[in-house]
């Protein structure tokens, strides 16, 4: 399922910098320019190449595009399908951060060729967690912490958040501290589509 | 009964949001809280069961044995309002009946009329895993719609491009063939070169030789008429097919036009450059006999006809020209 990682960044070069940014990174990959089609499979490598493409043309490091990407998937308007399949992970954001472990079973509901590291969850201490990204998808830590901190804006809830670990193999440990679950208001949520 | 259990009504709203009980008169005594506010204003408590609810298939007034029969499997409507149902099971309570509903098959419409929230379904319930599912499958069928749209544009796009010369913007070879399979009635069939392109080429080069072709395209398709097909099937021949061409003076005349236009000179480069054309013509209504081959070796051999007679003229097919065909 890379079609739809690369249509991701694909759509969030071009709008986040603009179209120029995007066929700048899009020739430095040597990728077509009119883009990907989400429901195609590409080789693997040809993610890899994109985002050093966009690191460089936008000189960052890849670790913040990354996590500006996260944010970006759940937060942009263009994108407000993923933030609304997230939402169905729960009613809080304490709910929420518990459904991630189902999230792969999730994906593959929707696509059945998407598949994700397995995710686990663990309170280390009231509202001091622990979330344990698999092996498998290097970069993917680094765009869940982005996803992450969107998402708690979206709950209203007041979150902090770093990367305790990563290892080259993708595998993570993120540790996520829920100071008020209550904080902002949030982004209302029904379920039923009517937003 | 043995292994029952007893269970307070705090419990079983919390077990199952959608439940009524009735005593052994029919008559609700208890409501569950999400059925309550699907209801509305209604209070339901304390009244018949078949004021507020009807059974699919079932009696108008219904009694408690009516909703036991059959193993208790229950369609129920909301009395006079058939957009609000429910699938069902009623089980024996005391002298009167528990019965759990659920929403069956509309409960995406349910839920976005009713704004229900995840609190308001048992966590036992999928119908928040079908809702999450049945949004994941409208998302999916959009991309997917979204990707047919683009791939039939460029289906379109490749269509036109493989039946399209580049350098003149006519048909070529293949759209001609395609057009062939149905040429459909009284179509002329022209097959027309240029009789002094050669020589433009040679003296002045490619680039010469390619803007003539391109001014031949441009005037050949000013003379065309809409059902026309003009096609450059190679160097510096066309074929033309003309349908509802039935009269031999009518085609002849529109040959003569399209070759005066063709003998006006081209400018290049502050000269003109006369390269002129000379053309054979097949009418199919002359030859109805013909296969699309002949009808193209007939104007072939009617072009070479016109080339011997001194170029810069049409020459329409007649069975006197049989000998020549065989050149072709």
């Amino acid at each position: 399922m890379n079609g739809l990682i690369n249509r991701s960044i694909q759509c969030f070069l071009r709008d986040g910098w603009g179209s120029g940014v995007w066929d700048d990174a899009a020739r430095a990959a040597g990728v077509p320019p009119q883009g990907f089609e989400p429901l195609l499979p590409y080789p693997p490598e040809v993610t890899d190449r994109l985002l050093a493409a966009a690191a460089t043309r936008l000189n960052r490091d890849s670790a913040c595009l990354l996590e500006d990407m996260g944010t970006y998937i759940v937060s942009h308007p263009a994108r407000a399908a993923v933030r609304r399949l997230l939402r169905f992970g729960g009613s809080d954001f304490r709910d929420f951060l518990q459904s991630l472990e189902d999230l792969p079973a999730r994906a593959r509901l929707a696509l059945p060729d998407l598949v994700l590291p397995a995710l686990r969850l663990r309170e280390e201490a009231p509202d001091d967690f622990r979330l344990e990204i698999g092996a498998g998808r290097p970069g993917l830590a680094e765009v869940t912490l982005g996803l992450l901190r969107a998402m708690a804006d979206d709950y209203g809830a007041l979150v902090t958040m770093r990367l305790e670990s990563v290892s080259p193999d993708g595998a993570a440990i993120l540790a996520i501290r829920l100071l008020d679950q209550a904080h902002g208001m949030g982004r209302a949520f029904s379920l039923g589509r009517v937003e | 009964m043995t292994g029952g259990v007893w269970i307070g009504a705090v419990a079983l709203a919390r077990l199952m949001p959608m439940h009524l009980v009735l005593d052994g008169a029919a008559v609700i005594r208890s409501c569950g809280p999400t059925l309550r506010r699907l209801l509305g204003a209604d209070d339901p408590v304390d009244r018949p069961f078949s004021q507020l609810f009807t059974l699919r298939h079932g009696p108008a007034l219904v009694g408690v044995a009516d909703l036991l029969a059959g193993q208790g499997r229950l369609f129920v409507e909301r009395r006079g309002s058939s957009d609000l149902s429910f699938r069902g099971i009623a089980v024996p309570a005391k002298d009167g009946a528990l019965i759990n509903l659920s929403f069956g098959i509309g409960v995406v419409e349910a839920v976005q009329r009713h704004a229900l929230t995840e609190a308001d379904f048992a966590p036992t319930d999928l119908t928040v895993e079908l809702l999450y599912l049945y949004e994941a499958k409208t998302a999916v069928l959009e991309e997917l719609r979204a990707l047919n749209d683009r791939l039939q544009g460029d289906k379109v796009v490749a269509e036109e491009q493989a039946l399209t010369d580049p350098l003149t913007g006519l048909r070529n070879r293949r759209a001609l063939d395609l057009a062939l399979e149905q040429p459909g009635r009284n179509v002329a069939v022209v097959h027309l070169d240029l009789d002094r392109f050669k020589q433009v080429n040679d003296a002045l080069g490619h680039a010469a030789g390619d803007h003539v072709l391109a001014e031949v395209g441009r005037r050949l398709l000013a003379a065309s008429r809409r059902d026309d097909l003009v096609a450059r099937i190679g160097g510096d021949e066309f074929v033309l097919l003309m349908p509802g061409m039935d009269r031999a003076e009518a085609a002849l005349a529109r040959m003569e036009a399209i070759l005066s236009a063709l003998s006006e000179p081209i400018p290049w480069q502050g000269m003109g450059l006369s390269v002129g054309a000379s053309a054979g013509m097949v009418l199919s209504a002359t030859s109805p006999e013909a296969p699309v081959a002949v009808l193209l070796a007939r104007a072939d051999a009617a072009l070479y006809a016109a080339k011997r007679a001194g170029r810069g003229r049409v020459r329409l097919w007649s069975p006197d020209l049989w000998s020549v065909e065989g050149q072709g």
